[in-house]
């Protein structure tokens, strides 16, 4: 019988060790499909399946960020409701029923796990029927638009010895920037950003000699072609990218400095805003505490309308509102699920957020209440250990700021508004400027407060009152 | 042949029997009648032969949303203890009355007061009025204010509160003012 020494075992086993790492590390990234929607009330991405040859998405998941959806499965039959629009499917069948007329999916209907999936080309046809209004979408790309949020760039080229290359937003954006050599690639994940009109656009300068459009998984991306590095700023509130020839190394210690990513060889980094370092950008979040859910219902605002429902849809207006402003927004809830206000501040408080809103809704009183924190009589505090319950404390000078800031926003659009001191957790147990604001109805009364109009209203002064006091919250413009 | 005598003594029973039988049927009506008003949770009407004093009310108002101060003279107990659950049971009678700026539950009711220590007072409210309380931070802060601050104003020494219902600690009143914690009078007030 042959015998192997040990010594040629060792050398074996590494040889197949090694085999196998490289294999792993040069196999290509399986990047995992996604449909990105862009609404009024929320911005989210979804993850696309595929079957049979065609692509498919989660109907209720789909539709649950922009309204109140219910489900069941029975059987093979699957029902949604979408505010008070029915739908029906059943399974392998491509034909469904939407407000008792027959639609043609064009694709089997999809049951898995009690989840309904429809057919991804059918979205551009099938949503207006739930949503009532139009919807667009770009299916090579995975992006769907829901009403007019679209953000359209143009670009303005200042030719010159340093060309600069101006891309102009219609609305704030904040895409992923890296370089590799030649070029500068933004990645639009989040933003509405839509096609310039043209996928290519050529310029008449040497260094800076064209820029592309292209859509891709639910993303947007812009290249810029360069002969030289180029360094972006942002400007105008994030709707402005300025694209500039970089200065050399000679030039750098004369005057402005170089950006490290201009010299980066191949691997993408972030770019950052101007006047912000460590390089990493980072934008300043805020936790939007959406109150109740679950089985905490909350007030009952009408027959029909809890104030757990109320305060989700509110809670995502108020984050596109302050997404648009230049903010980062954590959710203390995405869904009808049951959060512990415990459990609500420790995420706020782990988050490092800037600021904490949360939202209520009563059906008594008119326009909006802004409260801060009626602290009660603290607990003890041992060293550098605060008291839960006066957590709150150093921060309630700010708080009572923000507060005010939001009640102006709200007078100066001719809305009621009037701060207050309350006590109401989770306000006492975060560590960061935090107000509750409760919505109460507006001049059609109770109706209101399930209005997304009237929501957007109040959310777009909460929000502008959050800007006026950024510098508060220890956010730089 | 029955003896007279004896004939009138049974006829004489009979009437007696009859009499307390009715008698006894309209006792029995009595009793029941007592005994239904002992569910009632209504608070206790003060005693109307009491001195009256002039006391502060802390009165909320739900329409702008504030606690009016409003003068009333209500018959007071001697002792400290009794005196403060007088004083709130008359500002219960206030949003229990038809048409009130803040209603509460006809039901509602000021189960006991205890002064435990120099400066604390602990409000036990019944099941009834946290339980139909209207919902909203500030219907419920306007409630919590009203107790705690006539409380304060008018019995001395006060400086924290701490509400229970039935006896127990709860979460929140009706699902948003926290009773988890103990009030700070000053801060309240402020």
């Amino acid at each position: 019988m042959p015998f192997i020494s040990k010594k040629t075992l060792a050398s074996l086993l590494g040889i197949v060790f090694f085999a196998m790492a490289a294999v792993v590390a040069t196999a290509p990234q399986v990047q995992e499909k996604q449909l990105s929607v862009y609404a009024p009330v929320a911005t989210y991405t979804l993850p696309v399946l595929d079957r049979s040859g065609h692509e498919y998405v989660g109907l209720l998941e789909l539709l649950e960020p922009l309204g109140r959806v219910s489900s069941q499965a029975a059987g093979g039959r699957w029902g949604i409701r979408y505010n008070s629009v029915d739908g029906n499917f059943a399974a392998g069948k491509s034909r469904g029923r939407i407000r008792g007329r027959d639609f043609d999916l064009g694709a089997p209907f999809l049951i898995e796990n009690a989840r309904g999936f429809v057919p991804l080309a059918s979205l551009g046809n099938l949503l207006p029927k739930f949503l009532g209004t139009a919807v667009d979408f770009h299916q090579s790309g995975r992006r769907l638009f829901v009403g007019q949020v679209g953000i359209e760039p143009s670009f303005h080229l200042e030719s010159g010895a340093q060309p600069r290359l101006v891309l102009n937003f219609n609305g704030p954006v904040n895409p992923t920037i890296s370089t590799e050599p030649g070029r500068v690639r933004m990645l639009f994940k989040r933003d509405p950003v839509l096609s310039p009109g043209s996928q290519s656009i050529s310029f008449a300068d040497k260094i800076i000699t064209q820029a592309t459009y292209s859509e891709n998984n639910g993303a947007a991306e812009i290249d810029v072609t360069a002969n030289s590095p180029l360094l972006a700023t942002y400007s105008n509130g994030g709707k402005t990218i300025t694209l500039a020839a970089a200065p050399t190394e000679a030039k750098s210690g004369q005057g402005a400095p170089a950006n490290p990513l201009a010299n980066a060889p191949s691997q993408p980094k972030a770019t950052p805003p101007p006047g912000t370092a460590p390089p990493a950008v980072r934008r300043p979040v805020i936790f939007v505490d959406a109150a109740h859910g679950g089985d905490e219902r909350g007030a009952a605002l009408t027959d029909r309308l809890a104030e757990k429902d109320v305060t989700l849809g509110f809670a995502r207006l108020l984050r596109h509102e302050l997404e648009l402003r230049g903010f980062a927004v954590q959710m203390s809830r995405e869904g009808d699920t049951a959060v512990p206000l415990d459990q609500r501040a420790g995420s706020a408080n782990a988050g490092q957020a800037v600021a904490f809103i949360a939202l209520h809704a009563t059906s008594q009183g008119s326009g909006a209440r802004v409260y801060t924190a009626l602290l009660p009589r603290e607990g003890e505090s041992k060293g550098v250990f605060r008291a839960w319950n006066g957590a709150q404390e150093q921060a309630l000078a700010v708080s009572s700021m923000v507060a005010t800031a939001i009640v102006n926003e709200l007078q100066v659009r001719k809305m009621t508004g009037r701060a207050s001191a309350a006590s109401l957790r989770p306000l006492n147990n975060v560590l960061m400027p935090a107000v509750a604001v409760e919505l109460a109805p507006g001049p059609n009364g109770a109706a209101d407060l399930g209005s997304a109009t009237y929501q957007q209203q109040v959310a777009a002064a909460i929000a502008d009152g959050v800007v006026s006091v950024r510098d508060r919250l220890g956010v730089q413009r | 042949m029955i003896p007279r005598h004896l004939v009138i003594s049974v006829a004489v029973m009979l009437v007696l029997v009859v009499t307390m039988g009715i008698y006894a049927r309209r006792m029995r009506r009595q009793a029941r009648e007592l005994e239904s008003p002992a569910t009632n949770t209504l608070p206790v009407a003060p005693p109307a032969s009491g001195r009256t004093e002039a006391v502060t009310l802390y009165v909320a108002d739900d329409s702008p949303g504030i606690l009016r101060q409003e003068a009333a003279q209500i018959p007071l107990p001697g002792g400290r203890q009794q005196r403060a659950e007088e004083l709130l049971r008359a500002l219960l009678r206030v949003y229990q009355q038809p048409g009130a700026a803040h209603p509460l539950s006809a039901a509602s009711d000021i189960r006991s007061i205890y002064l435990v220590e120099p400066g604390m007072a602990v409000i036990d409210l019944n099941a009834a009025f946290a339980d139909e309380h209207r919902s909203g931070i500030l219907i419920e802060q306007l409630t919590v204010n009203s107790l705690v601050e006539t409380l304060a104003a008018n019995v001395q020494g006060i400086q924290r509160v701490r509400i229970l219902v039935e006896g127990r600690a709860r979460e929140t009143l009706a699902g948003h003012a926290d009773l988890s914690d103990v009030f700070d009078v000053q801060k309240m007030m402020q």
